[in-house]
């Protein structure tokens, strides 16, 4: 298979795009969790922080970067015509 | 596509509406005094009765629909059978408990088994997807060339799913047993027959379909105890918001409750009791003699008094309940220890992250914490039943919807859990606790008579105290409507969706375990040349073969099985998630390297599991192989270790290799560029 300019540019945006989001996810799961004692002082909606963002901000981020990241790729799939056809065996 | 969407949307909402009626209409005959065990017999019925019409109406004869439902399924409805498919009885039943009893560091659960889907979206759905064929061991073959990477692909997935499925079978036996009245074992073989039939003529097409049924059962009967219990406590029917609160006033009741006098000297009798276990475990074989001589002693001296006649008969039957040799009676002293040393236990702030006192459990709690969210991560974007349901989409593009939509049906259930815990955990500390023994709830004494609750009052003073009471943490979830005091139709509802939750996960895996064997074993590897005709049936003779198997493993109700749940995942994790991944993103992969990362990550993660949980392994006849866990990592976390090594084994063993062939190359490259128009 002999790619083209524009193949190796689609898999660059797509593996910028998934770096940064396991970026975020990264902060949000483990660093975000280390810290988690520390903060305990601050309040959200009667939470300490740190456990409304394992009980409900961690669960929220994650479904809104599967979200972005599909919305994202689909629209590049648009961008450079990626024929998606339905494979039927 | 779209003309296929409509008339499904029409069907499923019809149908959720219908489930609505047929639940007022059953709340309405328990007004008019039905008895509840016909209101049990007929979710049980009519839910069963439910899957089965869909499995006989999606039944197949086409290879592509029996594996991946003819890769017609649109994203959303994808994403709601994902849903049920992932959310196992240990979602449905255990999360609350577990979060009950161990405040913030259940969050991990939580976390982890949302986060994974971030794993699954990134790295994993689109690329399968664009590969197009029907099992994950089909990727490991095509990309490591060979049936070896095959092989080892198939022993995990048949590993990993099977543990995974007798915990479902085990759920329910325990809830037809429990809501029924069926017996433990015709429980399991009643619900063996509620999963094959839809597993057995329609594939993965019924599963899918029934899987979204269940869903729509499993997350009505989710959310409506908890609706309206934060209703009853709070005024606003919503208790994912408000659980915040209710946990402010459990912190006030923790405060009061923990350092109370009665409280303190409980938890002391019961540290002695623990002691008392300790020395006899010690001084092993005279004092297993010294108990029954005790024993007689005691009987004897009732007998001649004139006391009641009931007293005795206890007696004596814990003198035949005493074990006979001294392996034995060590390990019932042993489980007795344990027992009494964690109700001794000063138990730990809800809201407080990695509890305990010193710098150095606290760094444990959280390693502990953030690996075994790692585990639970890593396996979820590794176990098989999961990453095949992403075959099933038209397209790559309805692959990736299709992850935000399973997501998002889970947070469902996983955003209530916490608020589940919350007011669980609010009604006990302000109702049940310190009131007098004589008085207690009647739902303690009917889950007490099964052995899920147990109240013992060791300092005698006629009142319960925290440490006095202990359950099982499925209590939690089950006994939730009976807690909030609501009519018997919605414990029937609670229990038809965890009958559903249990019931799907366990089709999508006995799907997966039946597909690894014939599709990749028998078609792949030995019969190549074999009819469409003769692969359907020896899948499907092998599905009732794993089914009946897995159901007869759970009617021995092993002890260790929700350790064994979580070891799944990290099973999963080691085996595949290092090889998928550098199978995608790593041309330089070997086929050598994939196979021993494979065999190395997951031997390391069985090394570390059996040794840091099994002492001896009797029926080997293994003794004294227990190990001190590395840095304090417990068991359900070992796959850390097994996916370090998996990566890392990988990583050197194909750098000392040859690269990987052109042809090997071009397949990587087609994974991952799509066509582009006019190339």
């Amino acid at each position: 298979m002999r790619l083209e300019r524009k193949q190796r540019e689609y898999w660059r945006r797509n593996l910028r795009m998934t770096a940064f989001l396991l970026a975020i996810w990264f902060v949000v799961t483990f660093v975000v969790s280390y810290f988690a004692r520390d903060l305990g002082g601050i309040v959200v909606l009667g939470f300490p922080l740190g456990f409304y963002m394992g009980a409900q901000g961690a669960p929220v981020i994650y479904v809104l970067i599967i979200w972005w990241y599909a919305r994202y790729m689909n629209r590049l799939d648009r961008e450079y015509g990626v024929s998606d056809a339905e494979a039927e065996d | 596509m779209a003309d296929y969407k409509i008339p499904l949307r029409r069907y499923y909402a019809s149908y959720t509406v219908g489930f609505f009626v047929f639940i007022l209409g059953l709340g309405v005959l328990e007004r008019h005094g039905m008895p509840p065990r016909w209101i049990g017999y007929s979710f049980l019925l009519l839910t069963i009765l439910l899957y089965a019409t869909i499995g006989v109406l999606a039944r197949t004869a086409s290879v592509s629909e029996y594996y991946v439902a003819g890769r017609r399924v649109p994203a959303v409805f994808n994403g709601m059978a994902t849903g049920a498919d992932w959310m196992s009885s240990a979602s449905f039943m255990g999360l609350a408990g577990t979060l009950y009893l161990s405040g913030y560091q259940g969050l991990a659960y939580v976390m982890g088994w949302t986060g994974g889907y971030v794993l699954v979206a990134l790295l994993l759905a689109p690329y399968l997807r664009r590969f197009g064929q029907f099992t994950v061991p089909d990727f490991l073959a095509a990309r490591y060339g060979g049936n070896l990477a095959r092989l080892v692909g198939v022993f995990a997935t048949v590993l990993a799913s099977f543990v995974y499925v007798v915990a479902q079978i085990y759920a329910v036996g325990l809830i037809t047993s429990r809501f029924v009245g069926l017996q433990f074992e015709v429980g399991v073989f009643v619900g063996l027959a509620g999963i094959l039939v839809c597993s057995f003529l329609g594939g993965m097409r019924a599963v899918t379909w029934t899987q979204v049924a269940q869903y729509a059962i499993l997350i009505v009967a989710y959310l409506v105890p908890v609706t309206i219990l934060s209703y009853q406590v709070t005024g606003i029917p919503l208790p994912q918001l408000t659980y915040g609160q209710v946990l402010q006033k459990v912190q006030v009741l923790e405060e009061g409750i923990f350092d109370e006098p009665a409280e303190v000297d409980a938890r002391r009798l019961f540290h002695e009791r623990a002691d008392g276990y300790y020395e006899r475990i010690l001084s092993l074989p005279a004092s297993l003699d010294q108990e029954r001589h005790h024993l007689t002693q005691q009987i004897n001296d009732l007998k001649s008094s004139n006391v009641q006649m009931r007293e005795v008969a206890a007696l004596e039957r814990q003198r035949r309940e005493l074990p006979t040799s001294s392996t034995e009676a060590r390990a019932y002293w042993e489980t007795l220890m344990r027992q009494a040393g964690q109700r001794s236990m000063e138990p730990e702030h809800h809201l407080t992250p990695f509890p305990g006192n010193g710098e150095a459990v606290n760094d444990t709690a959280r390693l502990n914490f953030l690996s075994l969210m790692f585990c639970l991560m890593v396996g979820t974007a590794a176990l098989p039943h999961v990453l095949t349901r992403y075959y099933t989409t038209p397209s790559v593009r309805e692959a990736r919807n299709s992850v935000f939509w399973s997501l998002f049906f889970i947070l469902a259930l996983y955003l209530t859990a916490p608020a589940y815990a919350a007011f669980a955990k609010h009604e006990i500390y302000s109702h049940l606790v310190g009131s007098s023994m004589a008085q207690l709830p009647v739902w303690v004494s009917s889950w007490g008579k099964i052995g899920m609750v147990s109240i013992e009052d060791i300092n005698n003073d006629g009142i319960l105290q925290l440490a006095e009471l202990s359950f099982n943490p499925d209590v939690i979830l089950l006994a939730t409507p009976e807690i909030a005091g609501l009519p018997y139709v919605v414990s029937g509802l609670v229990a038809a969706g965890a009958l559903a939750a249990a019931l799907s996960t366990a089709d999508g895996l006995l799907l997966t375990i039946a597909s690894a064997l014939a599709h990749d074993v028998y078609y792949k590897i030995f019969r190549p040349k074999a009819t469409t005709q003769w692969r359907l049936v020896v899948s499907k003779s092998l599905l009732l073969v794993v089914a009946v198997l897995a159901a007869s493993v759970a009617s021995q109700k092993p002890a260790t099985i929700l350790f064994m749940v979580a070891w799944a995942f990290s099973l999963a994790g080691s085996a595949f998630f290092p090889a998928l991944i550098l199978g995608v993103f790593w041309k330089r992969a070997t086929a050598t390297g994939a196979v021993s990362g494979m065999i190395i990550g997951l031997a390391s993660t069985i090394y570390y599991m059996v040794r840091v949980h099994f002492d001896s392994i009797p029926w080997l006849g293994i003794h004294g192989i227990g190990m001190e866990p590395w840095l304090g990592i417990q068991s359900t976390a070992a796959g850390v270790w097994g996916v370090a090594a998996g990566f890392l084994t990988i990583v050197v063993v194909s750098l000392f290799g040859k690269p990987p062939s052109g042809a090997t190359q071009d397949f990587v490259e087609s994974v991952r560029y799509p066509e582009l128009d006019g190339s």
